[in-house]
């Protein structure tokens, strides 16, 4: 299938500051592509680009197979949330849904009958004769979908349509939108910097910094392979543990020195690790460290640790250690026995690493 | 307003009563003393010459009669003419109706374009367009009868429609853009996207959040151009003088005894289309002004 978003070599300046730089983007019908990176990346940049409200300075934008890069915005097919909702504030909820179909001249009995069929869809039903001002957030940010919605467009814009609601109505609206995306089959673009939502929400996930893509790739791949330290620090909550390391190639594998504060360094086994250089940094999610005894397997090390903190959190314990000079977090059973201060036999899963070259912070394995 | 004095005596009700009558009688001698002009104004036109002449200032008329109006509306004389006020009081209505509305239509889309469409070089027009409003009327005065004469409109109500729009402008955009700035970029976006373009999103969605905006400009423009003296005197000749001018003229080229109550009907008739758009949008005009934010 030809992709229905293709961005080719985008670059974008305000006067002399590059905001982006050479972006390439490609999705195909039916994806649910986020964006995600720390504020100030360019992601609602990014967005107004693809729908035409920012000229781009070098570059292409394909929708629908067709070039797009200087059509305007009405004629590219697409519908936008934005942020802050632009609703209309002197129409009412269904003044606002149905100005684009005004616009663009369809005729009242079809207003009629998509208002209607959308107004059901997103429950506005009986907001439908107020103001925005008379509504709740949430209920705004339904109707600003339902402006969206009621345009059929090739492909739906979403600009953080989430951050402005608390943090109940938040997952709410979340696991709406991804019912929507599943009932519609419908291709989305979708912006956010919380990386819970990117990881519940996408099939496609963008990871920006600085107006530069880091990563493209599925939520599994970002998460279990993130190609470098940024987007290794970035998704995930809490955090991928970086601990600096050294490596020797010996016999049967490469050993990984871990240094300790006073202790004998700790030294791992990587059986099915890459050539690596003798400087690395070695990534381990928190739930990839786990109580000796509940994690078995060809590649689970384990190892003696101090535990300096016990942070319970409900289903999972956390518990904090000190490796290679940095604060290294294990994602526990609740009922551990774990105990700060003591030591406790923790389990690598090696199967589970990433290696990064500790300068570049590219991906080693 | 009077919720805004802070009362430090509120445990004792005598000294808040105190306080209250204090500020009741000091707000009272103010009013008096503002209204104290259009007293002996009201009541001096009410007057016979006679009894003006015998009487006080301030003493209320002994026999009321409304000959001083119908002679300031329309028997006095300007001049050499003798037709009262009513000639010039349409000039003026005529001149200053178009004007505003002009100055205000343009105003508006000045303020949508510089305000929401921020094109190259929009600040500079508006630095420039400020600018204009700091240009004192006498500077113009030259150059723009020059222009006039130039345009073929000296001395006509259409060339003084033209100079009081000019002068205008900078005003009304002023206002429009500072209110228009305060409304959010995204609402245009959202609007494009939509599919609308410039003079739809003009029409649909700024001009129904202006109306507090759109009377202040008028109010202000309205109260600028009747009262307007100089451009007027400067640009105006015999027949399209607006009334202010001719107000002028019948107070001083009174021949003989001065008709003080004629001067005093025919002042308050010229002054009586800026009281009443006062007094029918001045509510809107001070919300208006303090209209800052429009909420999404
Ligand atoms: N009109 C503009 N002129 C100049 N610089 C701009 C303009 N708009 C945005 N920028 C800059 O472009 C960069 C990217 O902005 P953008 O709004 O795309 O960030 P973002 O990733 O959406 O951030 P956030 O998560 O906070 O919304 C920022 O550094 C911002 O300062
Ligand atoms: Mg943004």
């Amino acid at each position: 299938m030809a992709p229905i978003l293709d961005i080719k070599n985008l670059y974008k300046n305000y006067g002399p500051v590059e905001i982006l730089k050479d972006i390439n983007v490609a999705i195909e019908p039916g994806d649910f592509l986020v964006l995600v990176g720390p504020s100030g990346c360019g992601k609602s940049t990014l967005l107004n680009c693809i729908a035409g409200l920012e000229p781009i300075t070098d570059g292409t934008i394909h929708i629908g197979g067709r070039d797009m890069t200087h059509v305007s915005p009405k004629d590219r097919d697409i519908a936008m949330v934005f942020q802050s909702y632009a609703l209309y504030p002197t129409m009412s909820v269904a003044k606002n849904i149905t100005f684009g179909m005004k616009v663009r001249g369809v005729d009242a009995a079809t207003q009629e009958r998509k208002l209607q069929e959308v107004a059901g869809q997103l429950q506005i039903e009986q907001l439908l004769h107020r103001r925005p001002g008379q509504l709740s957030g949430g209920q705004r940010q339904r109707v600003a979908m339902g402006r969206a919605l009621v345009r059929d467009p090739k492909l739906f814009l979403f600009d953080e349509p989430l951050s402005n609601l608390d943090a109940k109505l938040r997952v709410e609206m979340r696991t709406e939108i991804k019912k929507l995306h599943q009932n519609l089959g419908a291709t989305m673009v979708y912006v956010t910097h919380d990386q819970i939502e990117a990881m519940t929400l996408a099939t496609k996930i963008v990871v920006l910094k600085g107006g530069i893509v880091q990563q493209i790739g599925s939520p599994a791949e970002i998460y279990n392979r993130p190609a470098n330290l940024f987007v290794a620090d970035f998704m995930g909550s809490p955090a991928m543990n970086l601990i600096p390391a050294r490596a020797k190639p010996n016999g049967t594998g490469t050993q990984i020195e871990i240094s300790r504060d006073g202790e004998a360094p700790l030294v791992l086994t990587d059986t099915q690790a890459p050539d690596l250089p003798e400087d690395v940094i070695l990534g381990l999610r928190p739930e990839d460290i786990a109580e000796a005894g509940f994690r078995a397997g060809e590649s689970v090390q384990k190892a003696e640790c101090l535990i300096e903190m016990v942070e319970p959190a409900g289903a999972d314990t956390f518990v904090v250690s000190h490796l290679g000079g940095k604060q290294v977090t294990a994602r526990l059973h609740a009922e551990t026995s774990a105990q700060s201060g003591k030591t406790l036999p923790l389990a690598f899963d090696l199967s589970k690493v990433s290696y990064f070259a500790p300068e570049s912070g590219d991906r080693l394995n | 307003m009077t919720d805004l004095v802070i009362n430090p005596t509120q445990s004792r009700p005598w000294g808040k009563i105190l306080l209250r009558a204090l500020l009741f009688a000091l707000l009272g001698l103010f009013a008096l003393f503002y209204l104290m002009p259009l007293f002996v104004m009201v009541t001096t036109s009410l007057k016979s010459l006679e009894e003006i002449r015998t009487g006080s200032l301030i003493a209320f008329p002994r026999e009321i009669t409304f000959e001083a109006w119908r002679t300031a509306w329309s028997g006095a004389c300007t001049g050499i003419q003798c037709e009262g006020l009513r000639p010039y009081f349409w000039n003026s209505v005529v001149l200053a109706i178009p004007a505003v509305l002009i100055s205000t239509v343009v105003g508006a889309l000045n303020g949508y374009v510089i305000a929401q469409w921020r094109f190259r070089g929009a600040n500079l027009i508006f630095s420039l367009l400020l600018f204009g409003c700091f240009i004192p009327f006498q500077v113009v005065l030259l150059p723009m009868a020059r222009m006039l004469g130039l345009m073929g409109l000296a001395g006509t109500i259409p060339g003084l429609i033209f100079v009081h729009v000019i002068y205008g402008i900078g005003f009304t955009t002023l206002f429009f853009r500072n209110y228009y700035v305060t409304i959010p970029q995204e609402l245009v976006k959202a609007a494009k996207v939509d599919g609308a373009g410039f003079f739809r999103i003009f029409w649909s969605i700024f001009l129904p959040l202006s109306l507090p905006i759109i009377v202040v400009t008028v109010i202000w423009q309205f109260t600028q151009i009747w009262n307007d003296f100089l451009f007027g005197v400067s640009f105006s000749q015999a027949g399209t003088q607006p009334v202010t001018v001719a107000l002028n003229n019948i107070v001083n080229s009174t021949t003989g005894v001065k008709e003080y109550n004629v001067d005093m009907a025919a002042a308050i008739i010229a002054a009586l289309p800026t009281l009443l758009v006062y007094v029918v949008a001045g509510k809107y005009f001070i919300r208006g002004l303090t209209a800052g934010s429009v909420k999404g």
